[in-house]
């Protein structure tokens, strides 16, 4: 158990170093280098080599990856020259955001789609199955974006519910107390969460219930009432641990979508708005950030796994 | 509470997460017979094919998929329309006589538009799946074939890239090169790759130490003709299935793109950057240049998503009968 969360420690340490050599080539395959990216074509040449030695850009390429990757880890991901403002202070302001965004989906995504799987593998080809089937196809097929678009149609339009626009203020707290404004996001967010989850939950439970365990149970006398409960629903849990670690750059990349729909001020936007005004501090500082979340994430959910299932060896 | 769990086992299409839904459509004691005492027994290929057509719901999506590419590339030969002169005294106008669906802000008509939109969508998405699987094929049958180091550094960078979500790395991307048909197809086939390579470089890890691949070895066959007899025609079967998965992903990718502005430049268009132009006036009502985008990209992504569960669950028949 210590021995595999160890390898498994050194492993995501090994994929963090990677990402962020894939990153550091992104920042020097811009066209005509960070300097020229950065001032923009106007730039004189002599702008461009007192830019480079201002900021340690004529040092040997070894030199400059180390210094970057020890402010990326101490938090420095340079400065937005467009926003005028470091993009570590950005992030700070937009990240938590994303978060609440994420998280909150990602309840409402659980809550929803296990009991619908379950239930959808009790009543295997009746129609509550079909109609959930239909439906995750659907909603696995349509775009974030379309689906924010039709939510807003019905419940800002039509009905009037929910505003059509995620709370503005800065800071976490505004976004609480504005709450209706949070619906529609985390809900166009969650939708195709629920459409994969519940489908995996289905095929986990389905899976399960053909086990030997399973008929055991049943032989001892235990109701079917309480062998779903008891047995089954605690072995086909264990795999959606891992579908929650694996899911993350999906929900990452639908809260960009969803931000920009909803104009909700997180990472997502951020780097949508970056990536318009080809703002590539902000650009780079997004994507490390979201890809050491996502290790993170990836990696506390193989250790949760071992934690809880003892079958698991690696 | 009545639930089914004291009934006998149902038998179950194994994994995958919508390996089930085959189910209704060929439940599987109505499989073929693998073969007859008298006469050759069917080739794994037809056992497969048969399973496929037998599944209604990939027919039904095999054949939305003929109609779309249909309807996008000879459309225009029977339905022609001008989609290249802007005409604002023809802007936004309603479905009526004419315009079966509208016209959009330039005064394009949406039908035509559809078609100009959906062959971006589907040439992107086809031959950036295609791009993708044989990237990732490659990288993982090197990775697999190699294995220790090699296999280690090789998954890192793939498990590397795979954290960075995909749509942000394609974002970057086109804000450095500006996207034409091109570069969208390169960029978004070059970020796709990863899942095959996995697929392909677990697959060929189990498959090197099956028995019948042991068998060929000590029968004294080279490993050149393990690895093109036996291992490469078991792995082809997960790799088309997933071909068919990343055609659905690019064609979303591709909405993805053309809704955040960053796809291809007016007047070529895509669905999603239809989309995007409809949503300026969603407070107008003006549903033809929000709804029939929408509907494209949905009923085409069900449909390839179709064909592609109908494939994996032949591809699982041959797996199983082997």
């Amino acid at each position: 158990m210590v021995g595999y969360i160890i390898r498994r420690l050194l492993q995501s340490v090994l994929v963090v170093l990677v990402v962020t050599v894939i990153v550091f080539i992104l920042l020097h395959s811009l066209p005509g280098g960070p300097a020229r990216a950065i001032l923009g074509p106007r730039a004189t040449p002599g702008q461009i080599t007192q830019f480079n030695s201002e900021n340690g850009l004529d040092r040997p390429l070894v030199v400059q990856y180390f210094t970057s990757v020890f402010g990326w880890f101490t938090g420095n991901f340079g400065f937005s020259y467009v926003l005028n403002q470091s993009v570590g202070s950005l992030l700070a302001e937009r990240l938590p955001k994303t978060i609440i965004l994420a998280a909150l989906s990602l309840v409402l995504t659980v809550i929803v789609a296990i009991p619908v799987g379950v239930y959808q593998a009790v009543r295997r080809n009746r129609i509550f199955d079909y109609v959930a089937t239909g439906l995750s196809f659907i909603f696995y097929a349509a775009p974030t974006f379309f689906l924010g678009l039709i939510l807003i149609e019905i419940f800002s339009s039509w009905l009037g519910w929910f505003p059509p626009e995620a709370p503005q203020s800065d800071g976490v707290v505004p976004i609480f107390q504005q709450f209706p404004g949070m619906i529609l996001p985390i809900v166009t967010l969650a939708l195709l969460s629920i459409a994969g989850f519940s489908r995996y939950m289905r095929s986990s439970v389905l899976d399960n219930v053909s086990q030997d365990y399973v008929r055991t149970a049943r032989a001892k006398g235990a109701s079917p009432t309480r062998v779903l409960w008891r047995h089954v629903l605690r072995n086909a849990l264990i795999p959606i641990i891992t579908l929650l670690g694996l899911s993350l750059p999906a929900l990452f990349a639908g809260a960009l979508i969803t931000e920009s729909i909803f104009n909700f001020p997180g990472m997502g936007l951020l780097f949508w708005q970056a990536a318009q005004q080809s703002d590539y501090p902000v650009e780079l500082g997004v994507v490390i950030v979201t890809a050491f979340a996502t290790v993170i994430g990836n990696l506390l959910a193989d250790v949760g796994l071992a934690a809880i299932d003892p079958r698991v060896t690696l | 509470m009545t639930t089914q769990l004291g009934g006998p086992p149902p038998v179950e299409p194994a994994g995958g997460m919508d390996a089930a839904v085959g189910a209704f459509a060929a439940p599987a004691d109505s499989l073929p017979a693998p073969g007859t005492l008298e006469g050759r027994p069917k080739s794994l290929f037809r056992l497969g094919f048969e399973v496929f057509v037998q599944n209604r719901l990939a027919i039904v999506g095999l054949v939305v998929v003929a109609l779309a590419i249909l309807f996008c590339f000879v459309g225009p030969l029977i339905y022609p329309t001008d989609q290249v002169t802007v005409d604002l005294t023809s802007a936004n106008l309603p479905p009526g006589s004419g315009h079966p669906l509208g016209t959009d802000g330039s005064g394009y008509d949406v039908v035509g538009r559809l078609m100009v939109g959906g062959q971006t969508s589907l040439i992107v998405g086809l031959a950036a799946a295609a791009i993708a699987t044989v990237v990732g094929t490659v990288w993982g049958a090197i990775a697999g074939f190699f294995g220790g180091v090699v296999d280690g550094i090789m998954m890192r960078i793939v498990d590397a890239i795979l954290a960075i979500p995909i749509l942000f790395l394609l974002l970057f991307l086109v804000t450095i090169v500006r996207p034409s048909l091109p570069v969208m197809i390169f960029v978004i086939g070059l970020t796709a790759w990863l899942v095959p390579a996995r697929l392909v470089r677990g697959e060929s890890l189990t498959l090197r130490v099956r028995e019948y691949v042991q068998a060929v070895r000590v029968m004294g066959g080279s490993s050149w003709r393990s690895v093109t007899r036996h291992i490469m025609p078991n792995v082809i079967g997960t790799v088309i299935v997933n071909a068919t998965f990343q055609v659905a992903d690019a064609i979303l990718l591709v909405a993805y793109l053309g809704y955040l502005g960053l796809g291809i430049s007016p007047p070529a268009t895509d669905w999603g950057a239809m989309l995007s132009n409809g949503t300026q006036y969603v407070f107008l009502n003006y549903w033809w240049l929000i709804y029939p985008a929408g509907f494209a990209i949905i009923i085409v992504v069900v449909a390839v998503n179709l064909v592609g569960d109908g494939l994996r669950d032949s591809v699982e028949v041959r797996l199983q009968r082997r």
